[in-house]
């Protein structure tokens, strides 16, 4: 499989969650996907991005096109070095939250894209990849 | 910018959503619009989302709390013109819009804003009775 390095994006206020949705679109857009799989990757990655915001006390978004023989994909890493996430099952659940958000940024943004890994330890930070397949 | 206007149109307020909004900026809408309910007195508020092209859980959180801050001050909220493809993903995302009211544009909206007050309008008169 082949990587490309796009770009990394900063995050560090709610603009900047804006900024890594234009990024993605563009991305996205730039590869030929679908308006409907656009639609995907880019909500999923506004909720990851204020998760890293608001729980990670910020960090960034690095931004890859993957080349897997015809597959093309986008991938999208989270990374913060805030406190961590100590139980990850259940941060993923449904309705889950410690901010008085819905609950639904991680669970939500797995169901829509194709991969999730999300990597986490207290005191370590967390860093999440997403990647949407074309 | 740093604010949404809000138009008051007959007595609904309406509110055309035309940028990709920050956090806050949602917030302050969310806020200006519930005081503007009660400033203008206004019975209905319509709010056009046509032009954005993502719903996260963010914006959904702050269109389910206007619709039922308004429901509480005495007015109907109906979200108009949200694109397939954000609805498709919003439902996918796991966000439930069930209390909102919706329709397909912004003239259907009025029509259905207006038949609603209308028909409160008369029930109000007739409970005096
Ligand atoms: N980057 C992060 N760092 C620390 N904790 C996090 C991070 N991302 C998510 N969490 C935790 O996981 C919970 C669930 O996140 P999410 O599903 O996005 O729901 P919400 O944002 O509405 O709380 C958060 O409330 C928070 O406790
Ligand atoms: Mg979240």
């Amino acid at each position: 499989m082949l990587t490309e390095t796009i770009e990394t994006v900063p995050i560090r206020s709610s603009e900047d969650i804006v900024r890594v949705r234009q990024k993605v679109r563009f991305h996205a857009d730039a590869m030929g996907m679908s308006l409907i799989d656009q639609t995907k990757i880019i909500t999923a990655a506004s909720e990851i991005a204020r998760n890293t915001f608001e729980y990670g006390g910020g960090g960034e978004l690095l931004l890859e096109i993957l080349r897997d023989g015809a597959r093309r994909g986008l991938r999208l890493t989270f990374s913060d070095e805030g406190p961590g996430i100590a139980d990850i099952e259940q941060a993923m659940r449904d309705h889950f939250t410690t901010g008085g958000g819905l609950g639904l940024g991680l669970g939500g943004a797995k169901r829509l894209v194709n991969e999730f890994d999300i990597k986490s330890q207290p005191g370590e930070g967390t860093r999440i990849s997403l990647i949407r397949w074309k | 910018m740093d604010k949404i206007p809000i138009l008051k149109v007959g007595k609904c307020l309406l509110v055309t959503i035309q940028i990709d909004m920050h956090d806050r900026l949602a917030m302050a809408l969310q806020d200006d619009l519930t005081n503007a309910i009660v400033s203008t007195k206004s019975k209905g508020v319509l709010i056009d989302v046509s032009a954005l092209e993502i719903v996260d859980s963010f914006i959904g959180r702050m269109l389910s709390n206007i619709a039922s801050a308004s429901r509480v001050l005495d007015a109907v909220t109906i979200v108009v013109g949200m694109r397939p493809h954000v609805a498709i993903t919003l439902v996918e995302l796991g966000v439930q819009l069930s209390g909102i009211r919706t329709a397909r544009n912004v003239d259907k909206g009025l029509e259905t804003i207006n038949r609603l007050i209308e028909q409160s309008e008369s029930t109000d008169a007739d409970g005096d009775d």
